[in-house]
């Protein structure tokens, strides 16, 4: 039934680029790590690198448009999420450090050490193991989810005040983890990370594996995202999204599936966040910034609204541009972001993905009147 | 919304008749007051509905019409009175949801069909059932769901355009498919507002005939301007006026009625 289920949600242009997200994930690695470095597809680590990191951008923004573009949640707090279960992973790899600290402790890590601190937090228990560390960068980005989403839901809390307590939200947060006391580094987050699962986290060959499960995690969301969306739950969402008070008459009760898709989509931003993680190698109380959760959406407006496909493209074209402009031209890039973002409102309201199904939809127009 | 057009305390000549509570009626309105700032949107408004009936309520602009069924489909809170559905059920103490799954079905005055969707995802949509979040995630439409969407689609006669979206639905169209989603939903009480607001005169004409076909197994309460359809509809009307109900009976015997002559007919 969960095959079914997983399947029959797929069309086929989706089946297709879940396939393409696994090659990337699949062949990237390897160029990097089968070619000799002067082969001409070789595939340098700092590629390597970056790929990955845009493979969790693009799981984002997938999680930032399930509840935006089918469910029309606009969520301006979802960096939080992702920080969240960055955090979570941050602590793993805190603990994992050991003894290799500056100051040696076996127990705290080095920031404690520095700041007094004389025993492990309670919260910072468990984190030594990877199987508890990986549930709660599930759990908690997902609680966090269902106790805003309960409030929120359920008091009727829609459009633009949803925006801005989700936007408070990741705001309240950014100044928490910048609290030394809180007990997570403050301004310094969390860093010098060694070993992930025993591998150093600086190896070429832990990169290419995390770029591969990235990529193997956001293909995995893509599917259950398709499944979800192709159900007739998926129907209900986006008649939620269209007219919600409509279906309240109908008799559903809409704050269900809202926190369904709101906690989802949680989940599957603090998964990015925490892959994100060790292959930049820190986690700081910057990725709370508003900012943050704003870019992810501005990468969903470009990609395409509403449109499982548009997400992880409008993440990669928006990130390659950041990248390659921030390098090149480091004062236009805000420039450039903000020229973007209007030329989108205006020009692409449905984004690449709907600019492609137009021109597809009238070369077909044309077809049929020439013929 | 009709706070927003404040009007003078209602006359002392309007009657008020307080019908003795009944068992066997399937909707029953006593006393019900409903204030927006100070202005009684409904006063003291008593109404029946027997089940199997189809009634028409017709009164002027500002009369309370959309107020009452707001407050009977629980989207408006009365401040005093009673509603009680199908003898048993308070539906002053229940929200938009469960009054639905009690079975009131309401169509809105304005067409609001899920524009995205196909005619036929509307009606699954609204077809009565399945609600729940967690169990329409593994849901597949099953046979006697299939054939009870066929027999919806007759009924409202838009099978051949059950696969357009709603978005490209003509104004008399929508209003079909609307009328078809609240028979999916199977309510025992049917509320529809003002169903051939902007519809030409033919279509006016089939609206009437399916909703004569859908009274034949649910009850019906119209709110409707238009005199012609009401007359088409040839059954009992009762006449709201600032919020009470001035006068109910056939609709010649009403029109017969001076006081409705001078405050709707009349003008």
């Amino acid at each position: 039934m969960i095959t079914r289920f997983l399947w029959t949600g797929m069309g086929r242009n989706l089946r297709l680029f879940v396939l393409l997200v696994l090659a990337v994930g699949i062949v990237v690695p390897l160029l990097n790590q089968l070619l000799p470095k002067g082969s001409a597809v070789y595939v340098p680590s700092y590629m390597l690198q970056l790929i990955g990191k845009y493979l969790c951008y693009a799981s984002l923004a997938l999680a930032v448009d399930l509840v935006w573009g089918f469910c029309g949640i606009l969520s301006l707090g979802h960096a939080a999420f992702f920080a969240l279960g960055g955090y979570c992973m941050g602590m793993y790899l805190m603990r994992q450090i050991g003894t290799r600290g500056v100051y040696g402790n076996p127990v705290l890590p080095d920031f404690m050490v520095f700041l007094n601190y004389k025993e492990l937090p309670w919260f910072w228990h468990g984190f030594d193991h990877f199987w508890f560390a990986a549930a709660m960068i599930v759990i908690v980005p997902s609680l966090l989810a269902l106790a805003l989403g309960w409030f929120a839901f359920r008091s009727r809390v829609t459009g633009v005040y949803l925006s801005i307590i989700t936007q408070a939200m990741t705001f309240a947060l950014l100044l928490a983890f910048f609290r030394n006391d809180m007990g997570f580094g403050g301004n310094n987050g969390l860093t010098d990370f060694k070993d992930i699962l025993g591998y150093s986290v600086q190896s070429d060959m832990t990169r290419a594996a995390l770029c591969f499960a990235s990529a193997l995690a956001l293909a995995l969301f893509l599917v259950v995202s398709g499944a979800v969306v192709g159900s007739r739950f998926g129907k209900a969402l986006t008649a939620v999204r269209d007219a919600e008070s409509r279906m309240r008459f109908l008799g559903y009760r809409v704050e269900g599936y809202k926190l369904f898709v709101f906690v989802l989509s949680a989940a599957m931003a603090g998964i990015a966040g925490a892959l994100y993680v060790p292959q930049v190698g820190i986690i700081n109380p910057s990725e709370f910034a508003p900012g943050n959760s704003i870019e992810a959406v501005l990468w969903v407006a470009v990609g395409g609204r509403g449109t499982l496909i548009g997400p992880v493209i409008g993440a990669f074209l928006v990130n390659f541009a950041k990248t390659y402009l921030t390098g090149a031209l480091p004062e236009v890039w805000l420039f450039a972001l903000g020229a973007l973002f209007i030329v989108v409102t205006l020009l692409l309201p449905k984004g690449i993905v709907g600019l492609w199904a137009q021109l597809r939809a009238r070369d077909a127009a044309k077809k049929a009147s020439a013929a | 919304m009709n706070a927003a057009r404040p009007r003078t305390a209602p006359r002392s000549t309007s009657r008020r008749s307080t019908p003795q509570r009944s068992t066997s009626a399937l909707l029953y309105l006593s006393g019900v007051t409903v204030s927006f700032d100070g202005f009684k949107a409904l006063n003291n408004l008593s109404l029946l509905v027997e089940p199997g009936e189809m009634r028409a309520i017709i009164g002027p602009n500002g009369a309370g019409k959309t107020t009452m069924m707001d407050v009977i489909t629980g989207k408006t809170r009365p401040d005093e009175g009673e509603v009680v559905f199908d003898g048993t059920a308070d539906l002053t103490k229940l929200d938009e949801a469960d009054i639905a799954t009690l079975g009131v079905g309401r169509k809105f005055q304005k067409p609001t069909v899920f524009e995205n969707h196909t005619v036929r995802d509307n009606l699954l949509l609204a077809l009565a059932g399945l609600r729940s979040w967690y169990r329409l995630l593994l849901a597949a439409p099953t046979k006697a769901e299939n054939d009870r969407l066929e027999h919806i689609l007759d009924i409202i006669r838009m099978g051949p355009q059950q696969h357009m979206l709603g978005a490209r639905l003509s104004h008399g169209q929508k209003q079909w498919l609307e009328i078809g989603m609240l028979l999916a939903q199977n309510p025992k009480l049917l509320l529809v507002d003002e169903p051939v607001a902007g519809m030409t005169d033919v279509e006016t004409e089939t609206t009437a005939q399916v909703l004569r076909e859908v009274n034949k197994s649910h009850s019906v309460v119209v709110v409707e301007h238009d005199m012609s359809f009401v007359r088409a509809l040839g059954v009992k009307v009762t006449v709201l006026h600032e919020g009470s109900m001035l006068a109910e009976g056939s609709l010649d015997q009403v029109s017969a009625d001076p006081r409705v002559v001078e405050v709707y007919l009349g003008r």
